[in-house]
């Protein structure tokens, strides 16, 4: 974690700047032209159909899938020259949970933290924000329900300290108490000064939790007819 | 990167102790094999005795990649790849950890091999000395290749198969090499055993380079 | 990591764009009466061997052919490091192509190796040092093309590749080594010129095997590397259109 990057801390570049981006999955262009700001501190929602080209989107962002052609800066870091460097400042909550089944919650989100070089005392404070310090710290992953492996990954993901969030649908899989955790976490994430980039099924709830929407079809941010380009909840 | 390296290695026998599929699958695979050595081989005829050190080795490689692939196996799980490159890890730092854990499972596999050998075969253990400096080096031999390979063949559909191909041609040299120092120490003309001890060292010393060097690239795109 | 990119499209330009060409087929044709020579000297105007008898004649083509599937290996490495290193797909595609003409050259030297066996020692194979070398050299090989003809994208099969070719010459070399001497120690016969008089017209025939073997090897190494970068290039053909394609999706959804 560099928090002091100049370029970041300087406030005025956007968190993510997107223009004509491409993304091949394979040979397939998942992100065919993707042209997206964010400001520091926002709440985004994207939506669009299944296959829009979400998943893609935010694993690019996290550094994971290559940008092929046009600009892609995330937080100061040309993806297009080391798409590594952004890796340990941003926080992916992607489908898969990225644990490991026969190890406990605790285990997990303090190898996960460690791993990060962030503090252990994190882990535990992170484990406690998302009621995971009672029964369930000593029970295996692999025992646990999906609702409660989305909040470990969560868990693991807040002990570090990302300056932007990726999550790719955080309220699927949970009950009503833990959809509150998330947008609770979320709006203080955003408080204390990251950016959250959530992908959402649930479009109630997750219009009142972003400050923008962005609409993605066919691997690009279509215009909304809202607003023309970007529709403001606000 | 040595940190990176004590964490992962930690995490991953701390999942074996807790899963116990070495306990329970590998290590019961390890001593089949011998038995079954002995039903090839008829244990009257003083084969056994004499075939010991290939057997041995070859228990070890065949048990050896079964815990390699297990190795692995962990890492492919639900979105982990995913995570560790996300996570900070430096990839010569998961490539040493990753060859320790596999390293010190497979210094466990070779004990109760060794204590098998003895049981089952009859053979006399002598030589001590070259023999334990051949069990360590052989051991970084193949845990250093095996992890290197291991992540080649990571996450592909075909990877139980390739592995075998990639790892087993490789490690024909540490092969030769183990057994004949094995030979050499239990027949009690040491001496010639310690120039393949030599050799298992430089190759375990190449793939520790080109582990740590090639682990970067290999984690991409998998 | 920088050029993993469409922009490795634009260095296309400077492949082939076609399997042949002038050069190539002038090549070939040198080839072929390289070949011609060969067997007018190997088989016809070169006397046997008082040692080795008729046999010997295989030497022509198994020494040079042996020596080649070393130089393919070598060209193997060096690709992949060129590949690893700057990124290059050309050096790649050469690691490649080598690597598939020298497991080419290792089965027929082992075959070779095999027929020349019969006559002299009685037996088609024998642990001999060189023999096995060279068997292990085609199942290093094998490994190597099997990680490169993965059905994977381009980077996941060239990466992967590219480790495993980097350590080609590496283990070659080690495996080499430790056969020589695990094989010494028991003083069995070598596959090897040894105890033929090479001289006159032999020589000049072993000569003219290495010529002639050499120019197939590099004749071969071109064409494959030419199919080989044909085929990549088709892959990243007609990617415009589908980005349109893509893009059209989402008007319509």
């Amino acid at each position: 974690m560099e928090p002091d990057d100049p370029t970041f801390r300087s406030g005025t570049e956007p968190v993510v700047h997107l223009r004509g981006a491409v993304a091949l999955l394979g040979r397939f262009p998942a992100l065919a032209g993707v042209d997206l700001d964010v400001d520091r501190r926002r709440i985004v929602l994207l939506r669009g159909a299944n296959g829009a080209g979400k998943t893609t989107l935010l694993r690019a962002l996290a550094g994971l899938v290559p940008i092929t052609s046009g600009e892609a800066v995330v937080l100061g870091i040309d993806l297009r020259d080391d798409r590594r460097a952004v890796r340990d400042r941003v926080g992916l909550l992607a489908h898969g949970t990225g644990l490991y089944d026969e190890l406990t919650v605790e285990d997990n989100v303090r190898f996960w933290t460690r791993a990060a070089r962030a503090d252990i005392s994190d882990a535990d404070a992170a484990m406690a924000r998302l009621g995971l310090d009672g029964r369930l710290r000593d029970v295996a992953v692999g025992r646990l329900s999906t609702g409660q492996r989305r909040r470990t990954s969560l868990a693991c993901l807040l002990a570090r300290r990302p300056e932007l969030w990726l999550l790719d649908e955080p309220h699927a899989g949970l009950d009503k108490e833990g959809r509150d955790i998330v947008d609770e976490l979320v709006r203080s994430a955003a408080q204390a000064g990251a950016t959250i980039i959530l992908s959402s099924h649930e479009l109630d709830r997750s219009i009142d939790l972003a400050d923008e929407i962005v609409t993605l079809g066919g691997g690009i941010a279509l215009d909304d007819e809202a607003e023309g380009g970007r529709f403001h909840a606000e | 990167m040595l940190s990176d390296a004590w964490l992962i290695a930690r995490k991953d026998l701390k999942l074996e102790i807790r899963s116990r599929v070495a306990l329970n699958q590998v290590i019961p695979f390890a001593i089949l094999v011998l038995v079954l050595f002995a039903f090839a081989l008829d244990p009257d005829r003083g084969l056994l005795q004499k075939a010991t050190p290939g057997l041995y080795w070859i228990a070890v490689l065949f048990s050896g990649l079964l815990a390699m692939q297990r190795s692995f196996s962990v890492e492919a799980a639900d979105g982990v790849t995913d995570a560790l490159r996300l996570s900070g890890l430096t990839p010569g730092g998961i490539y040493l950890g990753k060859t320790l854990s596999v390293a010190v499972q497979l210094l466990v596999l070779e004990v109760l091999l060794g204590a098998g050998v003895a049981l089952l075969y009859g053979t006399v253990i002598t030589g001590w000395l070259l023999l334990f400096t051949t069990i360590v080096v052989a051991t970084a031999a193949i845990s250093t290749a095996g992890t290197l390979f291991g992540v080649v063949a990571a996450g592909l559909r075909v990877r139980e198969t390739l592995l075998p191909l990639l790892l087993l041609p490789v490690l024909a040299p540490v092969l030769i090499g183990s057994t004949r120092a094995f030979e050499a120490a239990l027949s009690g003309t040491p001496s010639e055993g310690w120039p393949w001890v030599g050799l298992m060292s430089a190759f375990a010393v190449v793939y520790v380079v080109a582990g740590i060097f090639g682990f970067g690239p290999l984690m991409e795109e998998s | 990591m920088t050029t993993e990119t469409v922009g490795s499209v634009q260095a296309s330009d400077n492949g082939p764009t076609s399997t042949g060409s002038r050069s190539t087929m002038i090549l070939g044709i040198v080839t072929i009466v390289a070949l011609g020579v060969l067997i007018l000297f190997g088989l016809i105007l070169s006397p046997a061997d008082e040692n080795q008898g008729e046999a010997v004649r295989i030497m022509y083509v198994h020494v040079p052919s042996a020596t080649l599937s070393y130089v393919g290996c070598f060209l193997t490495t060096i690709g992949s490091v060129v590949y690893l290193w700057r990124k290059s797909r050309w050096w790649e595609i050469l690691a490649y192509a080598s690597a598939e003409v020298a497991a080419l050259f290792t089965a027929f030297t082992l075959i070779t190796g095999m027929l020349w066996g019969r006559p002299t020692w009685g037996v088609f194979w024998i642990w001999d040092a060189r023999l096995t070398s060279e068997a292990m050299l085609m199942l290093l090989l094998l490994g190597y093309l099997a990680v490169r003809g993965l059905a994977a994208d381009y980077e996941v099969r060239a990466k992967r590749a590219a480790i495993v070719g980097l350590l080609l010459v590496p283990n070659v070399l080690i495996v080499r080594e430790s056969v020589q001497w695990w094989r010494t120690l028991h003083q069995k016969p070598t596959l090897s010129l040894a105890g033929a008089h090479i001289e006159g017209l032999m020589l000049f025939s072993l000569f003219t095997g290495f010529i002639a073997i050499t120019l197939v090897f590099i004749w071969m190494v071109i064409h494959r590397f030419r199919v080989a970068w044909l085929e990549e290039q088709v892959d990243l053909e007609g990617l415009d259109e589908a980005i349109a394609e893509r893009r059209a999706e989402g008007a319509l959804s």
